[in-house]
């Protein structure tokens, strides 16, 4: 029949908006899904509910006084956002920690990788319909906020690390405690793996959702084990080691389709190797100075005595030093990173030699990461759009800065 | 039988009545206790611990601020249908319970039809749930109740299947009778000639009455709480005790139909005849308790389902495993009756 046209019926659309309070957006993430059914047909994510400006903040800042700022970027595991700060700082201004600082600093990271991804293991869980798997993770995460605690005092926004060592010095007895905790807790992975890894259910929902091969994840900027899941061995601590990552020995678990499971298999993974990290750090921690000679001071000189170095900008008070508006750093700029609980964590730092950041630009992974959702979701079930979510790693904290 | 009731029959049926629905209101309120404490168990952590010794009284506790709470209905809900939707759910679960015996003799209506009588009203309580998800105008509560109709749908079929298969090894559709049949029989209880029946019936039961790993309906991460997400105060109430309700009537109809009811097995009576002292509604409430147990346990152990995963389950599965069953006992009892 010529000329007859059928007419096109568009499938209505059911628009769900996913957020930003919802139990499983982890924050206040939107989700702007239109379903076909129960299938995605179109994902937008929409961020920007948790911004407090945190990158402009740092302008006004000087460089000690941002380290407290990054606490709030990734409050899962701050201690990272800390160090790579930090480090960021150094590199600029050429500070060597010493060992044991590194050594310490390398620790404390490693146990709030552990927390991180123990936390990401209860909600991921959680997500999926399990729940005592949760509980499970908060008894050892409880257990290493208090470690972390007994070390600097805090249980989230840590300000541990400061520009050419850390804070505190940690006592041998919180180490020995840390190392009983260590042994134990391979075990305790094994009994979460117990619950998870075999289980046919977890299977079905994690096998083959969210799907993303190497070239995309590549394209879509994702670091950390969102991208070693898809079997790209990328890993910040063994390609551009700092602090003590290359005096220790570890592997960067891999994964191989990309999908949900393997994503979940390189985490529990890493929390071994973590686990391994943390305990050769407390075999050869070494003994000696916390801060670097040259580092920065973080007290008000005492009034009417002004503690300045002969030699040069770096030991002096620093905050007197802005005072007189002395060109006290060198001028330039520096991207550093590190490798951070959910992927690469940089710092883009630009210095006018005022003594605070011209400009701080922070490379987060978890709004990286968002940016994949709408791949990851295409096609899928709404179901699998909560464990996406979850497999990506994401805190808003950091996301929206 | 004299159709006519005298004022003393009237009264003691009331009486009956009133007594059937307290005990069951009664377990169901220390079901979300001991469900509350045995998944606390297995998590490493308490439980409800605060309200009278051991947390003993915190379902008394929940129950009054649940009641005490403001009763909310959406501006852009229909009302009518949003009102009766949790009363319909309530209803046709609890109506359930004048045909489940409780020992020889104790029961509300032994009807001849007994079985079928549970499967007719599980079904249409799950009305209630599709109208709540309608009638609520919300995104979430429209997919739960979606999926809740698709889900019912398909494991109804399966529950059936497996059921029909004990309907036709006691001859008879009368829930008393059916008890008596597994007592006269070889093994005491149909769990183990029908153990394929037994597997079906159980996934379905989990299934029918939205228990994880098959609560999709009310999947908390992905619609905050399905239907349930605009309900709240007795309404909300209604469909907890509903759910819960569902969830004795599914352990009943498991231990009067596989389990032998209240009786014990003749040969475990033989070996250890000091049993018999125990009252058969004493070895039907445990027969249930097991059941309730498992549905806690297996609510503390298991990841949730999603939904295609669910009905491929469903059809793929179980239905045909009902078939095959169905087909096997209808074989044996061609062959040796």
């Amino acid at each position: 029949m010529k000329g007859y046209v059928l007419e096109q019926i568009e499938p209505s659309k059911f628009v769900l908006q996913m957020g930003p309070h919802h139990p499983a957006t982890h924050g206040v993430l939107k989700l702007f899904l239109e379903l076909e059914g129960e299938r995605v047909a179109r994902c937008r994510p929409e961020v920007g509910y948790l911004h407090r400006g945190i990158e402009k903040l740092a302008e006004t800042k000087t460089y000690p006084q941002v380290v407290p700022l990054t606490d709030r970027l990734d409050y899962i595991a701050s201690m990272i956002n800390n160090v790579g700060y930090c480090v960021a700082v150094e590199r600029l201004l050429g500070i060597e920690p010493p060992p044991r600082a590194k050594f310490l600093r390398t620790m404390v990271c490693e146990l709030s990788r552990i927390s991180n991804h123990l936390l990401w293991l209860a909600t991921h869980a959680l997500d999926i319909g399990a729940m005592t798997v949760f509980l499970y993770c908060f008894r050892e995460r409880e257990q290493i906020l208090w470690f972390l605690e007994e070390i600097c005092g805090a249980r989230l926004t840590f300000s541990y690390p400061r520009i050419g060592g850390v804070r505190i010095d940690v006592e041998e007895k919180t180490l020995e405690k840390i190392d009983r905790f260590i042994d134990g807790f391979f075990q305790k992975i094994d009994e979460y793996e117990g619950l998870l890894t075999e289980n046919r259910i977890w299977i079905a929902r994690t096998r083959g959702v969210g799907v993303i091969n190497p070239e995309d994840a590549i394209a879509y900027g994702l670091t950390g084990p969102s991208l070693r899941g898809s079997g790209i061995n990328y890993d910040v601590r063994k390609h551009f080691p700092y602090d003590a990552y290359s005096e220790v020995d570890f592997e960067v678990p891999v994964g191989k389709h990309g999908d949900t499971y393997d994503r979940y298999l390189c985490r529990v993974q890493e929390m071994r190797q973590s686990a391994k990290i943390v305990k050769q750090c407390i075999q050869k921690m070494p003994e000696g100075s916390i801060l670097a000679e040259n580092a920065i001071e973080l007290d008000l000189p005492p009034s009417g005595k002004k503690k300045l170095h002969p030699e040069g900008w770096s030991t002096g008070a620093f905050i007197s030093f802005l005072k007189e508006k002395e060109p006290l750093l060198p001028e330039g700029e520096i991207y550093s990173a590190v490798e951070g609980a959910k992927g690469e964590l940089g710092f883009f730092i630009i210095s006018d030699g005022s003594g605070r950041p011209y400009r701080v630009r922070i490379r987060v992974p978890s709004f990286i990461h968002i940016s994949a959702i709408p791949k990851l979701a295409e096609g899928q079930f709404l179901a699998d759009v909560v464990a996406i979510i979850g497999t990506l790693d994401i805190v808003m904290g950091e996301a929206d800065k | 039988m004299d159709r006519t009731l005298d004022f003393y029959q009237f009264g003691f049926l009331v009486l009956k009545t009133v007594f059937i629905f307290a005990i069951t209101l009664v377990h169901v309120a220390f079901t979300t206790y001991a469900e509350r404490k045995i998944i606390g168990r297995a998590q490493a952590r308490f439980g409800p611990k605060e309200v009278g010794p051991h947390g003993i009284l915190q379902p008394l506790a929940d129950f009054l601020k649940i009641f005490g709470k403001e009763d909310i209905i959406p501006q852009s809900a229909y009302q009518p249908v949003f009102k009766i939707a949790p009363i319909i759910v309530f209803a046709f679960t609890a109506v359930n319970l004048t045909v489940i015996p409780f020992e020889q003799g104790f029961i509300l209506a032994d009807l001849n039809v007994g079985v079928l009588f549970i499967l007719a009203s599980a079904s249409l309580a799950v009305y209630g749930i599709i109208l709540a998800g309608w009638s609520s105008n919300s995104r979430y509560s429209f997919l739960g109740g979606l999926r809740s109709a698709a889900q019912v749908l398909s494991y109804e079929i399966a529950l059936t299947l497996s059921l029909a298969s004990v309907v036709l090894m006691a001859g008879s559709l009368k829930l008393s009778d059916i008890v008596v049949a597994q007592h006269n029989s070889f093994f005491g209880f149909y769990a183990i000639p029908q153990i394929i029946g037994f597997v079906v019936f159980v996934i379905a039961a989990f299934a029918e009455t939205n228990r994880t790993p098959f609560d999709l309906p009310e999947a908390e991460t992905e619609l905050v709480a399905g239907y349930l997400t605009e309900y709240s105060a007795f309404r909300y109430a209604l469909f907890f005790l509903g759910e819960y309700t569902a969830m004795y009537i599914m352990a009943s109809l498991a231990a009067l139909c596989y389990l032998g009811g209240w009786t014990v097995p003749k040969y475990v009576m033989a070996i250890l005849p000091f049993l018999k002292w125990i009252p058969g509604w004493v070895w039907f409430l445990l027969k249930v308790y097991l059941f309730i147990f498992l549905y806690i346990w297996v609510r503390a152990t298991f990841p949730r389902y999603r939904f295609d995963q669910l009905l491929s389950l469903g059809w793929k599965v179980l239905i045909p495993l009902g078939f095959v069953n169905l087909f096997i006992t209808i074989l044996f009892k061609k062959l040796f009756a």
